[in-house]
């Protein structure tokens, strides 16, 4: 469990520093009148959207990190068998990062007012976003294939459960994408939609650094850095 | 930390916060089915939760029959036994007190006391409950499948939640994994709501250590479910899996019905570890709601300032962080290296400072207070009196030692239903008498009120405190039938059969309760706005019940925190927190 662990540990720490802003010092039975000068008055300038869309990901976040400590937990056991990674996977991996670029493109071209180069930004990542879910799906038919099946062994259990929590994200992200699409068509100004576009960016970052965590897990690069890890500790 | 001076300044300008667009209904439909508006979200919710929470009601009155008098009943069997004890359990703590505390309180409450027009995010919040409504459907309706609902234990603990001995193994395990699935993302569409809002929408002088507790409490018991029911989701997912794809997260080898089953390896204990990190912070997540309500029936209904605001305020943050240090406390038996065993009763040991102190606070909170006890206020000192008891049995048993003995006995179960069950239950109450009128414009009759709380409160602790001694004999929990056994002596059944009336008159007690609920909305004494003379945003609202965006034309701006109870010098024993400082005009939404 010292993955979900150490992702309550940094959202709590960030909790923390966001409470240590707020004066929780405070003697409010002392202070009568209008806070005048005081930050914390009420919400931060942040658009809510975004700070919802921040909540929202350390709760996509607290799911992805249970996800690893149980497999972390699970593969010490002496059933697991490694399962080959199609070289698939590596291109797919590409293509997510083609796509967390276009995005950025996009929120590049939308804060400098250009309108068409947000919406090749946004196409140009929805197309390659949509190719890595099916690059994925291909993925699962080639392990099918080579007989590596869903309940044949633990790590192939985990392997289609993660990269499918992992794409129904990413799928639940498209369907944001193709809206905030439509709205840059049908917006008179770009500085309208500016904001849809950074959400989906931050989004398609998020998904893309949860999916290198992921993939470094899978493939076991990280397992040199998780034993270090484990030295540490006990 | 630098102490910034409060300016009595004159001439601020008015609200400049919130002024969102607001949704606005055009139908019937959209006002008062599909509507946006948080106050009737809250509403809905609330009814859903209490519709469910009465079927759960009725379970814990077939097992109170079966244990009661064993044998008398036919139409009880053992399984059916084990699938009342699984629905009752799950119904209360997840479909009854999350959603009534977070989804109605949550919903009615934090717009209103933080001075907002609505949740931040109004088309979300309504698909929360809706996707809740759609988890309770799925629910109920294992009832009905064939096999009938689960009879795994409210814990659905592997293997045998979804072996063939287990009743429900069909249909019913599988729904509901599916009900829990969609009431979290029911939930975190709601969480977001109530977080964010309290985040964002915050009207003009309402710092963070202005907020009523009640808020503090919601919104931290929000943001602990937020982090903590992904693990309930992620183990709900994978024992789906085991259960339809045959996958073995937690499926060891083993043999079913002498035959060797496809599963292998998997580990049930990990399944407890994803369970309990969630099911612990769960235990506060009902109770910190719980907390801050109490605080303000205390404080209001004594007419004297919370004692400590900034002590509850840290107590709440420390509690739902330490609560997520704690889960292992669970699984004590289940097999684990003592030093952990050591560690967790530790940390367990240590959630009661904070713990203990919020009910000092209370204490000296009603210290040479102006007590009326009014039915809010009886039910708080019922909940101050029940957690205390529930709290003092969860030290006992936080310590592995004292543990082990008295694992999967009665005690156990009186210990739970004390602190988590009765207390909670107390404070939901609590908090219905002191703010329906606002929700209505009636009071609930106070002769009812008094009847439903006496029997409540003495019923419930005919049927729990000889629990205790009943674990302390050693009968174990969850059976359908002790039978004759050496070490439970004849005057242990007598005392079971005590307990099952006991039961029975208390649930009778719920319905006076109900009718209460539906003749107080015709024919209850008109409230008026504040007939508490209450000082939080809520009660100063221009019209009662609330109008749609709460506020009419201005928001409220607020000068004070919201405890200004029989302040020396002031007109009335209680200053509103919008009533500017002498010598101001006074600004923003007014009554």
């Amino acid at each position: 469990m010292s993955a979900i662990i150490l992702f309550i540990a940094t959202v709590a720490a960030i909790a923390g520093w966001w409470l240590s802003q707020q004066r929780l010092a405070a003697k409010p039975w002392l202070e009568e009148g209008v806070a005048v000068d005081f930050r914390g008055e009420s919400g931060s300038s942040v658009p809510t959207a975004k700070i919802g869309l921040g909540v929202f990901l350390a709760v996509v976040g607290s799911l992805f990190a249970l996800l690893i400590s149980a497999y972390s937990m699970r593969t010490n056991m002496v059933d697991w068998r490694e399962l080959p990674l199609p070289r698939l996977l590596w291109i797919n991996t590409g293509v997510l990062i083609i796509s967390s670029v276009a995005l950025q493109w996009a929120l590049m071209a939308a804060r400098r007012d250009d309108g068409e180069g947000a919406l090749v930004g946004l196409v140009v990542g929805g197309a390659s976003a949509v190719t890595f879910l099916a690059g994925q799906l291909v993925v699962w038919q080639q392990l099918n294939v080579a007989g590596y099946f869903v309940a044949s062994n633990p790590a192939n259990s985990f392997f289609y459960l993660i990269t499918a929590a992992h794409g129904l994200h990413l799928i639940g992200g498209l369907v944001a994408l193709g809206r905030t699409a439509a709205k840059v068509l049908r917006a008179a100004e770009v500085s309208q939609v500016r904001l849809s576009v950074e959400l989906c960016a931050i989004y398609w970052h998020f998904l893309l650094l949860v999916w290198l965590v992921l993939l470094g897990l899978l493939t076991g690069w990280t397992d040199n850095f998780v034993d270090i890890c484990r030295q540490l500790l006990s | 930390m630098v102490d910034i001076p409060f300016d009595q300044v004159t001439g601020i300008p008015p609200a400049e916060v919130g002024e969102v667009e607001l949704y606005h209904p055009k139908s019937w439909w959209t006002r008062y089915v599909f509507s946006q508006d948080a106050k009737v979200i809250a509403i809905q919710y609330s009814i859903t939760a209490m519709s469910i929470g009465m079927v759960a009601l009725v379970l814990s009155w077939l097992m109170r029959l079966q244990l009661g008098f064993p044998g008398t009943f036919s139409f009880i069997d053992a399984n059916q036994y084990l699938q009342f004890i699984t629905m009752h359990g799950m119904i209360m703590v997840i479909y009854l007190l999350t959603a009534l505390f977070l989804g109605g309180f949550g919903n009615y409450l934090i717009p209103l006391m933080v001075g907002a027009r609505d949740m931040v995010f109004p088309y979300v919040n309504m698909l929360s409950y809706w996707v809740y409504l759609l988890a309770v459907v799925v629910l109920a309706s294992t009832f009905f499948v064939p096999g009938g609902p689960t009879g795994a234990g409210w814990t659905l603990y592997p293997p045998q939640a979804i072996l063939s001995g287990t009743p429900g193994q069909d249909w019913g395990i599988i729904l509901m994994l599916a009900s829990l699935i969609l009431f979290i993302i029911g939930f975190t569409m709601g969480g977001l709501n109530y977080v964010v809002t309290v985040l964002q929408a915050r009207t003009r002088g309402m710092t963070l250590m202005r907020l009523p507790l009640t808020v503090w409490g919601i919104f931290t018991a929000t943001v602990m479910a937020l982090l903590a029911f992904p693990a309930l989701l992620v183990a709900s997912v994978m024992l789906l899996l085991d259960r339809l794809l045959g996958t073995s997260f937690f499926m060891p080898t083993l043999v079913e019905m002498g035959q060797l089953t496809k599963y292998g390896g998997g580990s049930p204990i990990l399944f407890q570890h994803l369970f309990w990190f969630f099911g612990h912070p769960e235990v506060y997540i009902v109770a910190l709601p719980a907390f801050g309500i109490i605080s303000d029936l205390i404080s209001t209904h004594a007419r004297k300032n919370i004692f400590g605001y900034r002590m509850m305020v840290w107590a709440i943050v420390a509690i739902g962080a330490l609560s997520f240090v704690v889960w292992a406390h669970h699984m004590y038996v289940s097999g684990m290296n003592p030093y952990f065993g050591f560690f967790f009763a530790t940390t367990t040991l240590i959630i009661a400072v904070p713990t203990a102190i919020k009910v000092y606070n209370w204490v000296l909170t009603l210290w040479r207070g102006d007590i009326h006890l009014t039915v809010p206020m009886l039910f708080a000192l019922a909940f101050i009196i029940t957690f205390v008891n529930g709290g003092l049995t969860g030290l006992f048993l936080g310590n592995v030692v004292v543990d082990v003995p008295l694992s999967d006995t009665m005690f156990v179960v009186a210990h739970f239903h004390m602190v988590m069950g009765i207390a909670p239950i107390m404070a939901v109450f609590g908090g219905i008498y002191h703010w329906y009128p606002k929700v209505t414009g009636r009071m609930l009759g106070e002769v009812l009120g008094r009847f439903h709380f006496w029997v409540t409160f003495i019923g419930a602790y005919a049927v729990f405190f000889p629990m205790h001694y009943l674990g302390l004999l050693g009968m174990p929990r969850r059976y359908h039938d002790i039978g004759e056994t050496a070490f439970v002596p004849a005057s242990a059944h007598d005392l079971n059969a005590f307990m099952s009336v006991a039961a029975l008159i208390v649930g009778f007690a719920q319905l006076v309760f109900l009718f209460n609920l539906i003749w107080s909305l015709f024919k209850g004494k008109e409230a008026g706005g504040n007939p508490w003379g209450a000082t939080s945003l809520e009660w100063q609202t221009p019209q009662t019940p609330p109008g749609h965006g709460n506020w009419g034309k201005e928001l409220p701006v607020v000068y004070r925190w919201a405890y200004d109870y029989s302040v020396p010098g002031a007109s009335r024993d209680f200053v509103p927190q919008n009533e500017p400082p002498t010598g101001l005009p006074a600004q923003g939404a007014h009554p």
